[in-house]
């Protein structure tokens, strides 16, 4: 059933990418939303079947590669951790696929679109199934070409075509890491099946290899190596440029990939390789210190963005940082928790920002937006739930949105972790709270409340959604109403033990989310509070006194402009990184191939042997002479060097 | 199938095409029809004979098959020896394989002298199955030098504007190299008594001897790779060259200096190799990073592929030194799959060239709107450039790496800056060529492929695919040969005697310890 589930999408993008002229538009969609969607029913029979009736298993398919010692085999391996990632997988997917209908549907190359979706889903399935390192890094490599073809999916724009080719590249940045450290893998283990280095992993864990000249524990660098493959596809600082730039793309790619299922890829990969990580201290704090970094630093990017697709992309940055850091502290529950959660609610987000830029004549920027709310009452509301879902608003012990319960699990690990780097991590995590509360209300109400900015022309069109578009956000509405409430006992709570089965391991020592559900009130609450004050100041900011914000750039012009363009990191990495390796590239290439090696090579010995041959060449002047030549002075010298020793 | 002598059919039958071709007369639109008919012909047939050795092949066996053997030179101990292993075959259908695909591309493309290049193909083709198939050191050295001939008339006479140039350059360096190799044949014939390649193998020559003969090998198979820094011969010729040439060039010229490392370098010379591979290991590393940052610095389509080619074949001599299971494997594949996806590239190039007739990167921009399945066939080819696994380039260049890791954990880190490097220029090339609005008013007419172009790259798709979804079919017939080689290479090394530098030294000091080896 798992191999209908995964190669049922694969299907739909042959199908749909080869023969679309001859099926048409009509043709390309039902059958890639048909199979989609069955897909999707097979995943879900599988999630209850693996991860509620505990029954894992492995299908293999065929081999891949055998050479020598190192097997990899196309497998499908499913455990609760991968029926997880299976749901949120085709679910996101099958609903993007219906809202790309009505999204996409003035297209010219709906065909291709809904091809490229479709083979994105298959890699990412590919991704999540795997039961070897080489497989994984196959979905991983699958995800990140399908997200380069559709970011770059309008290729007229020579800014998309730039945002695919930065964010293939900084993602292979990344599979740099990734793919050094599954060479560490079969250096040290002799193998690269899960299984079978997960097992060897406790007895590796005194291991020391060279690496780069130096001595070092052979896991912890494993580990970090790995982990650099995990921050470039989730956008982790400072592997993150793409992702903002990635939002050149159509909208329901952005909700699929750059925000519900792809990015995540970093994550799942951490919790998948626990059993790993648990025996690599150094390498857990890495991930929990970059995850802080990040999740406060994306926080505080977004708050000063104009492009409400931007926002929103900083926010998944900042988001994904918290799930890093969970996992960083050990609570992997919390953090495939919250990856869950956050794909129903941000998946949400980006498909109403997409129906508001389709209500505003694909209109972006916030700026030229404001005063739609009544216009588009469902896409508002539809908003409200996404945001609230994202601050993590709820009533303790009565109801709460998704993120309420997942945000929550996570900063209370964190702090429950009683360790240095988790108390960074809660601190960061608690202002990255506040100021998620705060860009959430400022998108809201700078883009439906206040006076209309954009002129009257889009004023007069703008509309709700076709059905085919708002159906797919009331389903991803009701994940981010309750994804939380019904989840939470099964991934962090009571049955959290039965519900993971072995997919997930933790060390006795770092069971930090049972120490989670004992902490103080108010490391409960904070969360919480933080995000209230946050609404409250984005609502004297942008509601009740429109002329503060102006008047605060104007005092902080400096950190404002820090802010608004990045931390300066697109800047800074042109200068280190791009240029110099254009300019080196070009120098090389003059000046190494052409002045020195040809320059004393070729040419040099050519000018110097055509005044030597003007003497010899009143025989011939052809080059096989030359050739011919050169061959009879060869042997004579060898013979007569031969000659030489054998008297000799 | 042992009657058969399926070796010297292979290789003689395209001379005998060529022979006709020789002989047919008249009007010149007939001959030159009738030519790249014959020309075609010959060549499928080749193919499909070469076949045989696929299907008959045995894939448990690491002793060389289809043996053929004829005293040559009796006296001299030289025979037309003639046989294949798990290497050597796969580099021989590698060939046949792309010789029709050359001569179909070139259908159109090639106007004048169709007849003289039709056979300049058909002999480029004996000679390089001949050296492939050769167990004869003077036999190999025959068809390898011989190589360079039909390639060298194919550049100058039909090759672009600085054709003489291009031609002359390829040809100064291969002719250093080609010296030295001379000259190491005829002492290791002194010393061992043969140029029997399986014997070779098994002699064992002195190690201090070995430092020399490894030297010189490794100044005619290096220039061949080409390594850096003698690998500037390449991006001339290839830009000079016709399409097919380059094809032919990319596809199996280049793996002549790797194949050369693998029949000779490691198994006859194996205390030399495990000394010099430090050198070759710098050089490979200088040649990935170097070329490609050169490459994302060219304006010439067809400059910035061969540089990237440079930078291929540099994870492929770094495999081969790493003598591991994963490396030599990785390496052999990483041949072949470059020799697929380079030689495709090059087919890509003049799909557009024939069309616009400039390689100049400048000049191109939004083609996917004229010519969406050239585009999409691009893509495929660029991704697999780049190593994304599902594509043969993954297998080849993933297990290099894991072979590298193995023997230095530096090599292993500074190699794979390679697949960074490689997605920056490949996507940039393909940006500017493929991608963004078409603004050229003399490209609006551009046509998308033809028939005759759609049935030469569908092959090559189906290869690259496959290689890459289900590599053991390929992998398991290298698999008992290489094992052999690394055995045989251990057991060297584990007899290895003082190979320090002092031992060098008295190489050249004092010959006379060297023929006392005899």
């Amino acid at each position: 059933m798992e191999v209908a589930v995964v190669f049922l999408p694969l299907i739909g993008a042959l199908v749909a990418g080869l023969f679309g002229r001859q099926i048409g538009d009509k043709g390309a969609v039902f059958v890639t939303c048909g199979l989609m969607l069955l897909s999707m029913v097979l995943a879900i029979i599988v999630f209850f079947d693996v991860a509620i009736g505990g029954n894992p298993r492995t299908t293999e398919l065929f081999t891949w590669i055998d050479s020598g010692t190192l097997e990899a085999s196309w497998a499908l391996r499913v455990d609760s951790l991968t029926a997880v990632m299976l749901i949120v997988v085709t679910v996101v997917s099958a609903l993007v696929h219906v809202y790309s209908v009505g999204y996409m549907h003035h297209d010219t190359s709906v065909p291709r679109f809904m091809a490229y979706l479709s083979l994105f889903t298959f890699s990412m399935l590919m991704l999540v199934t795997a039961d070897n390192f080489v497989q994984m890094f196959f979905g991983w490599e699958g995800v990140g070409l399908c997200s380069y073809l559709l970011i770059g999916f309008w290729y007229d724009r020579p800014t998309a075509n730039a945002a695919a080719i930065k964010a293939f590249v900084v993602n292979r940045v990344g599979d740099f890491g990734f793919a050094l450290g599954i060479m560490a893998v079969f250096f040290v283990f002799g193998s690269v099946e899960f299984d079978t280095v997960f097992a060897a992993t406790p007895g590796q864990v005194d291991t020391v290899i060279e690496f780069l000249g130096m001595r070092v524990n052979a896991l912890e660098v494993i580990c970090i190596l790995l982990f650099i493959g995990a921050m470039g596809k989730s956008a982790q600082v400072p592997l993150h440029t793409w992702l903002p730039d990635a939002m050149e793309g159509p909208t329901p790619v952005s909700a699929l990939i750059h925000a519900a299922t792809m990015v995540t890829a970093g994550v799942f990969m951490v919790c998948r390789l626990s059993p790993m990580f648990e025996f690599a201290p150094t390498a857990l704090t890495i991930v929990t210190v970059v995850g802080g970094v990040t999740a406060i630093f994306a926080a505080t990017v977004a708050i000063c963005q104009n492009d409400i697709k931007r926002v929103i992309a900083y926010s998944t940055c900042s988001q994904l940082g918290y799930m890093f850091f969970a996992a960083g502290v050990s609570a992997y529950g919390a953090a495939m928790f919250h990856l869950f959660t956050h794909a129903f609610f941000k998946a949400l987000l980006f498909l109403c920002a997409g129906s508001v830029i389709h209500a505003m004549s694909d209109e972006q920027d916030m700026r030229r937006m404001g005063g739609i709310w009544r216009m588009i009452p469902l896409t508002y509301g539809l908003m409200w739930i996404g945001n609230l879902a994202l601050a993590g608003i709820g009533i303790p012990g009565v109801f709460g949105f998704a993120g309420f319960y997942s945000k929550d699990i996570i900063l209370e690990s964190a702090w429950a972790a009683h360790s240095g780097v988790g108390q960074f991590a809660f601190w960061m995590g608690i202002a990255a709270a506040l100021l998620t509360a705060f860009y959430s209300w400022r998108l809201l109400l700078l883009t439906f409340h206040g006076a209309p900015r954009a002129d009257e022309k889009v004023m007069a069109h703008v509309h709700e959604s076709p059905k085919v578009m708002t159906v797919p956000l009331m389903v991803l509405a009701a994940g981010a109403l309750f994804a939380g409430i019904l989840g939470y006992p099964y991934f962090v709570g009571s049955q959290m033990e039965a519900f993971w089965g072995g997919s997930i391991f933790v060390l006795p020592e770092n069971n930090v989310i049972e120490a989670a559900h004992h902490v103080p009130t108010w490391v409960v609450l904070a969360p919480l509070v933080v995000g209230l004050i946050g609404i409250a100041f984005a609502y004297l900011l942008y509601m009740a006194r429109p002329d503060l914000p102006g008047r605060i750039v104007a005092h902080a012009r400096g950190l404002y402009l820090f802010l608004y363009n990045k931390w300066y990191f697109d800047e800074l990495y042109d200068r280190i990184f791009v240029r110099p390796a254009q300019m080196l590239g070009y120098g090389l290439w003059k000046g190494g191939d052409g002045a020195i090696i040809d320059g004393f090579g070729p040419d040099g010995v050519a000018s110097a042997s055509r005044g030597l041959a003007r003497r010899f060449s009143r025989l011939q002047t052809g080059y096989v002479y030359h050739y011919a030549f050169a061959m009879m002075v060869g042997v004579v010298i060898l013979v007569s060097w031969y000659v030489w020793a054998q008297g000799g | 199938m042992n009657d058969l002598p399926i070796l010297s059919l292979v290789t003689f039958l395209p001379l005998v095409g060529a022979a006709f071709i020789l002989m047919i007369r008249g009007e010149p639109d007939i001959v030159a029809r009738n030519a790249r008919n014959v020309a075609l012909w010959t060549s499928v047939i080749t193919f499909a004979l070469s076949l045989v050795l696929w299907f008959g092949f045995d894939r448990h066996s690491a002793a060389f098959q289809f043996i053929e053997r004829i005293e040559w030179m009796p006296a001299f101990g030289i025979a037309y020896h003639m046989g294949v292993d798990g290497i050597s075959v796969m580099f021989v259908l590698l060939s046949t394989l792309l010789t029709p695909l050359c001569i179909l591309a070139s259908w159109d493309a090639i106007r004048v002298r169709v007849k003289e290049y039709m056979i300049a193909f058909l002999v480029l083709e004996t000679l390089m199955v001949g050296m492939f198939c050769a167990l004869d050191f003077i036999v190999f050295y025959v068809f390898f030098e011989g190589v360079l001939i039909p390639m060298f008339l194919i550049i100058g006479v039909w090759g672009g504007a600085r054709r003489v140039y291009a031609a002359f350059k390829f040809f100064l360096y291969t002719l250093l190299g080609s010296v030295l190799m001379l000259v190491a044949i005829l002492v290791m014939y002194f010393v061992a008594g043969t140029t029997d390649i399986p014997a070779l193998m098994n002699y064992g020559f002195a190690p201090s001897l070995q430092i020399w003969l490894w030297l010189a090998l490794f100044a005619s198979f290096a220039v061949k790779v080409p390594m850096w820094p003698v690998h500037t011969w390449l991006p001339d010729a290839h830009v000079e060259a016709p399409t097919a040439g380059s094809v032919i060039l990319a596809g199996v010229l280049l793996k002549m200096g790797a194949y050369g490392f693998l029949r000779f370098s490691i198994p006859i010379l194996p205390e030399a190799s495990a000394t010099f591979a430090p050198l070759v290991y710098t050089l490979s590393i200088v040649a990935v990073i170097y070329t490609s940052l050169v490459a994302l610095a060219q304006e010439d389509m067809k400059k910035l592929i061969a540089y990237s080619s440079i930078a291929h074949m540099g994870f492929v001599t770094a495999g081969i030194f790493t003598v591991t299971q994963q490396g030599l494997e990785g390496a052999i594949f990483q041949c072949l799959s470059h020799g697929i996806v380079s030689g495709a590239l090059f087919l890509c190039v003049g799909v557009i060239y024939d069309r616009m007739h400039t390689r100049e990167i400048a000049r191109y921009g939004g083609l996917v709107h004229r010519m969406p399945v050239y585009a999409a066939v691009f893509m495929l080819f660029t991704m697999a450039s780049v190593g994304l696994p599902g594509t043969s380039g993954f297998v080849g260049e993933f297990l290099v790496m894991i072979g590298t890791f193995q023997a230095d954990t530096w090599v292993a880190a500074l190699i794979t800056t390679g697949i960074i490097l490689g997605a920056a220029y490949m996507l940039w090339l393909y940006r500017r060529v493929i991608l963004g609005k078409m603004t050229r008013s003399d490209l609006m007419n551009i046509l998308d492929l033809s028939g005759r172009e759609k049935l030469v790259f569908a092959p090559l798709v189906v290869i690259v695919l496959w290689m890459g979804i289900y590599p053991v079919s390929f992998l398991e017939i290298m698999s008992p040969s290489v094992e052999q080689m690394i055995e045989r290479y251990q057991v060297a090394q584990d007899n290895a005697g003082d190979l320090s530098f002092a031992s060098l030294l008295q190489g050249v000091i004092d010959p006379v310890a060297l023929s006392s080896e005899e």
